[in-house]
């Protein structure tokens, strides 16, 4: 009875075992990271007496939204770089990438892979890492840009590192930076990837 | 003992509330007195409680905005004012019929060619006298989309799209020599001007004889059509009516139960011709003989049926409805109408028609019911000397109301009543419509009276012409300020002022100067309204079209390009410098600047002027613009921006060689 033709169902009947609803976790994970796409990960507001709206750059994985054209107008006095030119190939890859982590999510939830450790670990990576090294990059290139001041621009300042989180400011503005929606869907699929693999190391 | 009880407890109650109540009112009258320092402010002013009341009324703290926006006419600056009210601040200036420098109009290609559309072919004219704005109506109330203006002195009418605040447009009317009046159909279909002075008619050489006068000149009525789709008016579609030489003046189009009818008055049918220097009565004595002048009663549906079915000849360009066919076909009517009027109203629900005779005490208003019964019955008192039905006078009024000396203008606000502008009396008379405004006790009385200074002549209440006046505030355009400015000089300013209609008395609330020109007739519309737009929504868009041109550039496509005498550059604008921004041509080529701002941020207006070379532009955000000239003078030109955009402004600027 115990052929090898029958391990093979045993194993596989593995989803049989669990409820539908214990894909759950990976499904809303793989939703919220395809979600985070069209909402920018963070967002910095520029105050000045003339910009009584303020002016708003909203960076998304792809590209950077809201005034980014004034604010890389207005860079081009200090000798900033614009907003267009930073983080060229994390733009040009970040949907490939997403869609691949996505896709490797999809592949964990079928449950039709061996339950190795390192293998749901490693499909899980990342999502699980997405947050953090979109925050990493960004502090980068955050850091880039205070730091690549062209000297020969009509106003001289000293290279700076920008705000990464909460008030700060440069020459009459004031900025107020903050993650955005898209963030935190990435943080929250980061979350669920985990949990759910902790609840299958759980299960045993 | 318990009913006792409750009476008690009820009793109590209601001393309980009483003495709230006056608890609550002592409360919010000592919260209404004034504190100190501004009662010492009023006195120190000498302000009375009236005038503080005004000045809070029509205050506008800084970074708030008026409720509605004011489109006068800039009289013989040939252009159009734009005011905020209630605080009468002035907002704009938009060009129309004269170069404006500060919005380049006049200077680029695309506006030249609006200016030179309206040009006669031997001469540039560089003025206009504009005097009656009409915006743009949808079921007879303002739509806020477009604005039309006439040009008086040169019988031409300009169409303003209020998206951008520009004018698109300039029409010439082929037949005419002058015109009084833009109005406009209900929806918008036509824009109407009369004549006012008749002239030979084709327009060209007659003598002025009587003889000449009496069978050559001639008045018109001109339909403009509006393609409103495009924006335009389509003179190919528009058409005239040929009336007798009279001096037609101002027209209003009928509405709701008046819908397709125009009724337009007249004055000088004494056809007089002055001849001060013959020994014959100057114009003024000659034009004001008899006691009666014609209103003119139009059909304008039929006649435009009638030109549509072939009945028009067309004359320079222009379908023209005989004057005979016209009569023939039921288009035209008279009634008489009292000694040299002027103005010509029609009521809000579109029944009565109020009509002001100059020399006369009363307004006379006719009834449009009548008017039909009477044509219906054929009740005529007589024909003018053209043979044109007269209706008889008793037949089509429907009552007359004694408002003061020299009443001109009417207009009407949200509760029945009428205001019409006195001249001789320098006042506004407030007056009761009669059913159904007001019941028939009511209706037709003269209910308040307010000076204004001096010598109104058009008024302006909120929406006060359309199917739905708002009422709240009227606007008195005065020709004389006399005293009430401190002299600069022997011109003097207009007054505009202010006055509040939303009470039984009319209360004035402030004087604005008019220092630039002679302002005529006003509209005013809710600020909401008007959708205007804050930069160019498409990037590169031209200002003509309103789409973005094909010679539109983005940053980094800037070049310059010389085919054989002509150099062509494709130029970017943005903060704070031209690209490129060196030029070099040669004496005698011929430039095409093709200059896009590529700014998106709204303020962002960038100028461009060129030393010596009469050049002036402006960029606003997403515009782009053309300037073509001849390099006809030698030298090393700078270039620079005309409007201080940014802290490097100055810097932003370049140089035009012109090589010998
Ligand atoms: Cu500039």
């Amino acid at each position: 009875m115990a052929t090898g033709t029958l391990q093979g169902p045993v194993r596989f009947a593995h989803p049989a075992r669990m409820p539908r609803r214990g894909r759950l976790p990976l499904l809303a994970a793989v939703l919220l990271l395809l979600l985070s796409l069209v909402f920018p990960y963070w967002q910095v507001t520029l105050y000045a007496p003339q910009y009584p709206e303020g002016l708003r750059a909203r960076v998304y994985l792809t590209h950077v939204g809201g005034d980014a054209q004034e604010i890389t107008t207005l860079n081009h006095y200090i000798g900033m770089p614009g907003l267009d030119v930073a983080a060229p190939l994390e733009r040009r890859l970040a949907v490939p990438l997403v869609l691949l982590s996505a896709a490797a999510l999809l592949l964990l939830a079928a449950r039709r892979l061996p339950a190795r450790r390192w293998l749901q670990l490693l499909l899980r990576l990342p999502v699980v890492l997405l947050p953090a090294v979109v925050l990493a990059d960004l502090a980068y290139w955050l850091w880039w840009m205070g730091h690549t001041i062209d000297p020969t621009a009509p106003i001289t300042i000293e290279p700076f590192m920008p705000t990464i989180l909460g008030r700060g400011g440069v020459m009459q503005f004031s900025t107020s930076a903050t993650f955005g929606v898209g963030f935190f869907l990435a943080l929250a699929a980061s979350v669920l990837s985990l949990y759910d693999f902790a609840r299958g190391r759980a299960r045993g | 003992m318990k009913v006792r009880t409750q009476g008690v407890t009820v009793v109590l109650a209601l001393a309980l509330i009483l003495a709230l109540a006056l608890i609550v009112r002592q409360g919010t009258s000592t919260g209404q007195s004034l504190p100190r320092d501004l009662q010492e402010l009023v006195q120190a002013r000498k302000l009375t409680p009236d005038q503080v009341r005004a000045a809070l009324q029509t205050y506008v703290p800084p970074g708030q905005y008026d409720e509605y926006l004011m489109f006068s006419s800039g009289g013989q600056s040939g252009q159009v004012l734009v005011y905020g009210l209630p605080s009468m601040r002035l907002l704009r200036v938009i060009g129309v019929f004269a170069p404006e420098p500060w919005q380049g109009y006049g200077f680029s290609k695309e506006t030249r060619q609006v200016l030179g559309e309206g040009e006669t072919p031997e001469e540039a004219l560089t003025w206009g006298d504009t005097h009656h704005p009409a915006i743009s109506e949808t079921n007879g109330e303002y739509d806020g989309q477009f604005l039309f203006i006439n040009d008086k002195a040169n019988a031409r009418m300009a169409v303003v799209d209020l998206r951008d605040f520009a004018t698109k447009q300039i029409v010439k009317n082929p037949n005419a020599a002058s015109n009084h009046g833009a109005v406009v159909s209900p929806n918008t279909e036509y824009v109407l001007e009369a004549t006012q002075y008749a002239a030979p008619f084709p327009f060209g050489y007659q003598p002025v004889t009587q003889e000449s006068y009496n069978a050559r000149f001639r008045g018109l009525a001109t339909f403009w059509k509006f393609d409103r789709g495009r924006g335009r008016i389509d003179p190919a579609a528009s058409f005239q009516i040929e009336l007798p030489p009279y001096w037609q003046d101002l027209a209003d189009f009928g509405k709701l139960e008046s819908d397709g009818w125009v009724l337009m008055n007249s004055f000088n049918t004494e056809r007089a011709i002055g001849g001060t220097l013959q020994k014959q009565p100057p114009m003024e004595i000659g034009a004001s003989a008899r006691d009666m002048d014609y209103l003119h009663i139009i059909n304008w549906k039929k006649a435009a049926q009638l030109v549509a079915q072939g009945k028009g000849r067309v004359v320079n360009g222009m379908r023209v409805l005989p004057l005979q066919v016209a009569i023939d076909q039921g288009v035209l009517y008279f009634a008489p109408q009292p000694k040299s009027p002027h103005g010509n109203d029609v009521a809000p629900r579109g029944d009565y028609i109020v009509t002001a005779g100059k020399l006369d005490p009363n307004v006379t208003v006719y009834s449009f019911k009548k008017i039909q019964e009477a044509i219906k019955a054929r009740a005529f008192s007589g024909k003018d000397p053209y043979g044109v039905p007269i209706l008889a006078f008793d037949r089509v009024v429907a009552a007359q109301v004694k408002v003061g000396l020299g009443p001109l203008h009417t207009q009407f606000d949200d509760k029945g009543n009428a205001y019409t502008s006195i001249f001789l009396d320098s006042a506004v008379s407030k007056w009761t419509l009669g059913p159904p405004y007001k019941n028939a006790a009511e209706g037709w009385k003269l209910v308040d009276k307010i000076s204004v200074q001096y010598n109104i002549g058009h008024l302006a209440a909120v929406m006060g012409d359309t199917v739905k006046p708002g009422g709240k505030y009227l606007v008195a355009l005065n020709k004389w300020s006399v005293d009430q400015y401190r002299n600069i000089g022997p011109l003097f300013p207009q007054n505009l002022q202010l006055i509040d209609i939303s009470g039984e008395k009319m209360k004035l609330l402030s004087n604005t100067p008019v220092g630039l020109a002679e302002p005529h007739l006003a509209q005013i519309i809710p600020m909401d309204r008007v959708k205007a737009w804050a930069t160019y929504p498409q990037p590169g868009t031209n200002p003509l079209t309103m789409r973005p041109d094909p010679q539109a550039i983005k940053a980094g496509q800037a070049r310059i390009v010389r085919r054989g005498n002509t150099v062509e550059v494709w130029m970017t604008a943005m903060r704070s410098h031209f690209t490129p921004d060196r030029i070099r041509v040669k004496k005698g080529d011929t430039v095409i600047l093709h200059i896009t701002n590529i700014e998106r941020t709204k303020d962002a207006i960038h100028g461009f002027a060129i030393d010596r070379y009469n050049i002036n532009l402006s960029l606003e955000p997403g515009k782009y613009e053309t300037v073509t000239f001849r390099a006809n003078k030698v030298g090393t030109f700078p270039f620079y921006c005309t409007e201080f955009c940014s802290a490097l402004h100055l810097e932003m600027a370049g140089y035009l060689e012109v090589t010998p």
